[in-house]
């Protein structure tokens, strides 16, 4: 995919510059020519996506910094500001808050396709990689930036967040006290917080530039799993992925705007629009919607330490999944075990999401109950975010790596073109023996 | 003639199947994603004019009670220096006398104060030049004087000497009884 450049300078200046700068090849050849799967569907459209996200969340962000004041005395107030007395400062704000939510949607999106299609297994899986560490910058850029408008909600998060280090053996209070520049979640540490947010989205594109460039080299995954194998396989990104990521982003962005313009605080807690105060915590304390599984697998376990490495472990999990994952067949399009299965995690995953959301000894069905399980009701979130936990790691580490070598994939087509010529099951006899080719 | 071909003109787009309807679309949804982005771009860039609440405390009071003759006070509006000057009648009498002198931006005396209000003289204390704040009673025309470059304002704030292209300029404002004013 990485091979020849088809790009022939027209003008005399674009010659002169492509001896110098070959900047205009470069564009052309990733974004006119790139040789791109010609049955990717709008699974697929989730990467143009991001990439608009991050730049509207950049953009926003920094008129709001203009705007901003990053002091414990000052903050609130500056965000109130910002909605009422700034031009526009509404629409920006409101941008900016709902569009971290809709960042984090469009990601969730475009890991679960990942996870359907195999997209991390060989030869990706330094892409995979690199798209774990855009998760996980993400979810730190999220956290900071939700300290900054300094409410209740804010400062509790906050309190909580760091105190999670705090279990840490040994070191754990020592790196919290460096953490907060003090003995407590203060002004020291909402300024550095300021200044981690506005660093770190950089550090995000950064790594999206070589995300993009991992992507570049094997090229595009696609629906069947299949390689590339000739190029009637392929179409020009350009016009077909661009038109078709361009119609994608459209709908995207209504759903965006509906939020932005309609519900501006419908994802976001009634408690942070009062000014942070450190002597009492909000009756119900949650993170953003986009942490919620996280903070139930966090919750599920009894033990402060083990708790905390949970959490920590259910991110990590996801950097090994290539070598995890034993299935020759990418797609899950002919894996029809490992589909039942995959639906199973991403319930786990919305019932842990739910669980977050919810305190641990609430009732899951109301008024039942009454028995009493260890250290908990039955029927309470806490057991039923230990069952999508027990289930969320189970996945990773004994379904997927056991069902690679059990199960029996469906035949898979011999190339892009076949499946759509011929359905899977009337496909030549030659196409069952392709999971052995690596797909 | 070529008004009274019906259909399309065929050598525009040789290749394509129904190429006047495919342009159109393109060209229609360029426009409307140029639209949005243009829409956009303005809240983008208005929101780093004044705020609401900086509007808000645009204008100010001032009590000319505190103003003695022969005396300045400077006070701070929208930001900058305002000279509020209670000038003595030999101060009121050279501006006069030289309402006809060879001035750089000509203005007589009288159109720099409020009628019948000729002691009370009030600037925006900025130099025209590159917005020092000038001094007190500074330069050759007992007016002020320009710490940075030189230039030199007569008792009526009107640029005599010195590189300033424009004489100090008068605010808008106006009496609200009479010993204070109210200036934005």
């Amino acid at each position: 995919m990485s091979g020849h450049s088809t790009y022939e300078p027209k003008s005399g200046f674009e010659r002169w510059l492509d001896s110098r700068l070959p900047i205009i090849r470069f564009a052309n050849d990733t974004i006119i020519t790139f040789p791109t799967p010609k049955n990717l569907n709008y699974w697929w459209t989730f990467g143009g996506v991001l990439s608009l996200m991050l730049g509207i969340q950049i953009v926003t962000g920094i008129i709001l910094a203009m705007h901003y004041v990053p002091n414990a005395d000052l903050a609130f107030n500056s965000v109130e500001h910002i909605r009422r007395d700034v031009n526009y400062g509404w629409l920006v704000q409101f941008m900016h808050a709902n569009g971290a939510s809709m960042f984090f949607l469009a990601v969730y999106i475009h890991i679960f396709r990942n996870l359907y299609y195999g997209s991390y297994k060989a030869p990706r899986e330094v892409l995979w990689i690199l798209g774990c560490i855009i998760y996980l910058l993400m979810m730190a850029t999220g956290f900071f930036g939700y300290v900054l408008p300094w409410g209740q909600m804010s400062f509790h998060g906050a309190v909580v967040i760091t105190n999670l280090i705090g279990a840490i053996p040994v070191v754990g209070p020592s790196i919290t006290t460096l953490l907060w520049g003090g003995f407590a979640v203060d002004n020291p540490t909402l300024n550095r917080f300021f200044s981690l947010h506005y660093l770190l989205p950089f550090m995000i594109a950064g790594v999206v530039g070589l995300h993009i460039w991992a992507l570049h080299v094997p090229g595009n995954n696609n629906p069947t799993g299949v390689n590339v194998k000739s190029e009637t396989d392929t179409v020009p990104f350009h016009p077909y992925y661009t038109v078709k990521d361009g119609f994608a982003i459209s709908v995207f962005l209504i759903v965006y705007a509906a939020f932005v313009f309609y519900m501006p605080d419908a994802l976001g807690d009634a408690a942070n629009y009062i000014k942070a105060n450190p002597l009492q915590t909000p009756q119900h304390i949650v993170p953003e919607w986009y942490l919620l599984p996280f903070y139930a697998i966090l919750r599920a376990v009894p033990n402060k330490l083990m708790g905390v490495l949970g959490m920590f472990a259910a991110i990590g999990t996801l950097f090994v999944l290539p070598w995890l994952d034993t299935s020759k067949v990418r797609s899950m399009r002919y894996r029809p075990t490992a589909r039942i299965y995959y639906f199973i995690f991403i319930l786990a995953c919305l019932v842990l999401g739910v669980c977050g959301a919810h305190a641990p000894d609430d009732l899951v069905i109301p008024h039942s109950g009454g028995v009493q399980f260890l250290d908990a009701d039955l029927d309470s979130y806490v057991w039923l975010s230990r069952i999508g936990a027990l289930y969320y790691f189970a996945y990773f580490w004994v379904i997927t790596p056991l069902l690679g070598l059990t199960e029996t994939p469906l035949p898979v087509p011999e190339s892009i073109s076949s499946p759509v010529l011929s359905h899977p099951a009337s496909a030549p006899a030659g196409a069952v023996a392709s999971p052995e080719k690596r797909g | 003639m070529a008004d009274t071909v019906a259909g399309a003109s065929p050598d525009l787009h040789a290749s394509g199947e129904d190429p006047n309807r495919r342009d159109f679309i393109h060209i229609a949804a360029g426009v409307a994603a140029l639209g949005a982005v243009g829409g956009l771009a303005w809240p983008f860039i208005d929101q780093m004019n004044p705020a609401g609440d900086t509007l808000a405390l645009a204008s100010i009071e001032f009590d000319l009670g505190k103003v003695v003759e022969g005396q300045q006070v400077v006070v701070k509006w929208r930001g900058k220096p305002l000279f509020v000057r209670y000038r003595t009648a030999k101060e009121i009498e050279a501006a006069i006398k030289d309402d006809h002198a060879d001035l750089r931006d000509p203005a007589t005396d009288e159109s720099r104060h409020k009628p019948g209000k000729a002691q009370y003289l009030v600037l925006v204390g900025v130099c025209t030049h590159l917005g020092c704040v000038p001094t007190f009673q500074g330069g050759d025309y007992g007016g002020w004087l320009c710490p940075c470059h030189g230039s030199v304002y007569d008792t009526s704030g009107r640029i005599r000497k010195g590189p300033a292209p424009l004489n100090l300029a008068v605010p808008d404002y106006a009496f609200l009884s009479d010993s204070k004013i109210k200036v934005g």
